[in-house]
């Protein structure tokens, strides 16, 4: 709070203080209405940008995911992903180990599969491929997270930029394999053994997205178990609440930074695989598409709770989904939905500060911290 | 705090509501669409576009212009035309495939050249769709009934502009501005395979007609569009000395850059006037609506159509947009005419081979990658009666050779 008076007994008008714990239905309660707020903001800029009814935009959005079971599989595929690599960065986070790496510890796992389907491809088993692609993306995936956990732990360097720089090494050596492979020079991989299929996962039940969709929800069960009741993940939520208690109680802070970055780009190099043999069966720079950053948010959101991280993606892909539907339906760009996902979770973090906050008005009789 | 909150949210309720009840006029438009007389034959057809970028892409936006030009030529409404943006080259461009027929679209086209094997799959698995898709390599010898591919000569289009370039670079070096040995254009291409590299062999060869001391230097930026990269690009060629650039990659980036530093700039898919207006030459594009209509005509009828298609200056598919007077040399429209009528006519090849060589040699043979199998080898002979053949044995470009007087960076 600025104070701007000359006055040296003046106060500002209002303070901000620390609530105590909030019951839980009213903190939802200040969640939905955020939600609620939000939505009539939007409306507003709906209306005055576009001159559309914003309760079918609305519907619109609706229906990109839930409109047909084929959009709604797309959606759960999506979500999956996208929860797979929210998982994957938040053991890290929650052990303020702040880990920008993700796009690159997919796309370098991504990578190890690809490698293995186009060069081995016909060659070996299905069966046998699928099993080296998967180990090899793993691999993969933690090498990309080992690497700058081990210079965080013997040389305290910086791990957000380190993380952030493995990005940009993995997207070039991407775009290296993919001149080798495409000597055309056009940068397509295009779909690779589209008639044998080798390397793909196969449908289960007829469902293309099935399997991905399986193990993500196996992962978050996993994880939810991992952090909370194990031994491991108690030592993550120490170290990150402080590294001197961590000390003190006889942790070794190198040895749980490394462990879980391992498990960190483990996670990330399964969904480079998830990527490359259960959707998108090629490779190009994009094969994160972002989702790497947009785990950070997911993860956070969801207060390093998988199972709530299920509700917080499922929000954004939501919202992902509803945008590209209203730009169809309403020959929008695809920039408006942008703005209203801005919105709209620009409301759910602020919320989250009157649930953990107060702000007060100033009692010029009492003193206050 | 409360009551101030209270009214916030009061207001913004009334406001919210307010929008909404006046805003039901907006939906006429649609119903009355409907009820137009749209031609009985149109009238139980959807078409589904498939877009890399959205219409902030040079590119892209010429594929959806052209589109709702036919949509309002053909009268149909709005829910007949269904765009899908933002659509990257993976899995997402089959799901998006999938669920346009879904919404019961009879035809699909998709624009960017990576898409291609995700139509293929769509199409093998929707035989009652026709699937078109534009740039691709595939189809000819594919053998899916209903997957198709098109593309245009944009080569001579390309050419034509490379002659206003070259009457502009012609203009400075009789105006003295530049000796004939500094002349040398820049261009900055996408990704380096036949589609841009046919592309600014053809311009360069155009401005080599009227100059023929002219060199040129290609800088790829291995993206689409990318309005940071693509303005690094003609910078970095307008700092090397050259006094003109074109571009074959989507944004705006270029020619802004040109028009900071007063470079004049040759365009591809859209008229850039607005932006350059004192830098702006000419532009050369691919108008989409002949194949559309070729298509949708096609689908309406139940008649099969071409599997793979070259539109043509005659097809009306490859235009030179209005030449900027401001900019251009005296006599240029003129010149255009004449070189217009002599491609037209058989009299003037654009790969001539007696206009330029390769490592010194005449190209008097050449295996193209005709037959798109993964090989990656040459598989045609694309020179004869004096010409390299581009676009005849499969309409997206093949011709990939550097030829004498580039110097790609």
């Amino acid at each position: 709070m600025r104070n701007n008076s000359s006055k040296a007994t003046h106060e500002p008008l209002f303070h901000i203080a620390k609530r105590n714990a909030m019951v839980w239905w009213k903190a939802w309660l200040i969640r939905g209405a955020s939600i609620i707020a939000s939505l009539i903001v939007c409306a507003v800029i709906i209306v005055s940008l576009t001159h559309q009814n914003p309760l079918e935009v609305y519907g619109a959005m609706i229906k990109g995911s839930f409109g047909t079971s084929r959009k709604f599989w797309a959606m759960l595929q999506n979500l999956a992903i996208l929860l797979c690599i929210s998982l994957a960065v938040t053991p890290a986070f929650k052990m303020k180990f702040w880990n920008l790496g993700a796009e690159g510890q997919v796309l370098f796992g991504g990578l190890c599969s690809m490698m293995l389907m186009f060069m081995v491809g016909d060659r070996i088993p299905n069966v046998l491929l699928i099993i080296a692609m998967l180990a090899a993306s793993v691999l993969g995936g933690i090498i990309w997270g080992l690497l700058p956990a081990v210079f965080k732990a013997k040389w305290g360097t910086n791990e957000s930029l380190f993380t952030l720089m493995m990005n940009y090494i993995a997207i070039q050596l991407v775009s290296f394999a993919i001149m080798v492979w495409v000597p055309s020079g056009s940068s397509v991989m295009g779909l690779v053994n589209p008639g044998t299929k080798a390397g793909w996962l196969p449908d289960l039940f007829g469902q293309k997205y099935l399997i991905n969709i399986l193990i993500v929800a196996v992962l978050t069960v996993v994880m939810f178990v991992y952090l909370k009741y194990s031994k491991h993940g108690y030592e993550i939520s120490v170290v990150g609440e402080s590294e001197n208690t961590a000390r003190y109680i006889g942790i070794d802070v190198k040895k749980v930074i490394i462990r879980t970055m391992i498990l960190s780009g483990a996670i990330c190099g399964l969904s480079g695989f998830l990527l490359v043999s259960g959707t998108n069966h090629t490779i190009s720079k994009e094969l994160a598409g972002g989702n790497g950053f947009t785990a950070i948010m997911v993860s956070w959101l969801a207060k390093f709770n998988p199972i709530m991280m299920v509700l917080t993606s499922l929000l954004v892909v939501f919202l992902q989904r509803g945008a590209g539907e209203i730009a169809t339906k309403f020959n929008l760009n695809t920039s408006l939905a942008d703005i209203l996902t801005g919105i709209i979770i620009f409301f759910i973090i602020g919320c989250e500060f009157f649930i953990n906050y107060k702000i007060m008005r100033t009692n010029s009789g009492k003193e206050d911290k | 705090m409360k009551k101030i909150l209270a009214i916030l949210m009061a207001l913004a309720l009334v406001l919210g509501l307010a929008a909404c009840g006046s805003n039901t006029p907006a939906d006429t438009p649609e119903n009355g669409g409907e009820s137009t007389p749209a031609a009985t034959d149109y009238a139980d057809l959807k078409i589904g576009l498939i877009c890399l970028h959205d219409e902030n892409s040079t590119y892209d936006n010429n594929f959806i212009l052209a589109l709702k030009e036919v949509q309002t030529e053909l009268g149909l409404s709005d829910d007949q035309v269904l765009i899908k943006t933002n659509i990257a080259e993976d899995d997402s461009c089959l799901r998006t495939a999938e669920e346009l027929v879904d919404e019961g679209c009879n035809i699909i086209f998709a624009d960017s050249f990576g898409h291609e094997t995700y139509m293929m799959q769509a199409a093998q698995e929707n035989p009652d769709v026709q699937f078109c898709h534009a740039t691709g390599t595939h189809a000819h010898n594919a053998g899916i009934p209903n997957f198709h591919n098109a593309f245009a000569s944009i080569y001579e289009g390309r050419f034509l502009a490379g002659v206003v370039a070259g009457m502009k670079v012609k203009e400075m070096i009789d105006s003295g501005k530049i000796t004939a040995d500094k002349a040398k254009i820049g261009y900055v291409g996408a990704f380096p395979y036949a589609e841009v590299k046919s592309g600014y062999t053809s311009f360069f060869l155009g401005v080599r007609y009227i100059v023929p001391e002219a060199t040129m230097e290609v800088t790829f930026t291995n993206s689409w569009f990318d309005i940071a990269l693509e303005r690094e690009a003609a910078l970095k060629l307008i700092n090397n000395g050259c006094v003109l650039i074109s571009q074959h990659a989507d944004s705006e980036g270029a020619p802004k850059a040109c028009e900071e530093k007063g470079i004049p700039n040759v365009a591809y898919n859209i008229n850039t006037a607005t932006i350059g207006p004192n830098t702006a030459l000419v532009s050369s594009r691919i108008n989409w609506a002949p194949y559309y209509k070729l298509a949708i005509d096609a689908v309406a009828k139940g008649e099969s159509f071409d599997a793979d298609w070259t539109g043509t200056i005659a097809t009306g598919s490859v235009e030179l947009l209005e030449v900027n007077e401001a900019v251009a040399a005296e006599g240029t429209d003129e010149k255009i005419a004449e070189v217009k009528g002599k491609i037209e006519s058989g009299e003037l090849h654009v790969y001539d081979i007696s206009t330029f060589t390769v490592e010194g040699k005449t190209l008097d043979s050449y295996q193209a990658d005709v037959i798109d199998d993964g090989t990656f080898q040459g598989d045609t002979e694309a020179v004869s009666d004096g010409y390299f053949h581009e676009s005849e044995y499969r309409s997206a470009p093949y011709f990939d050779v550097t030829i004498d007087g580039i110097t790609i960076l």
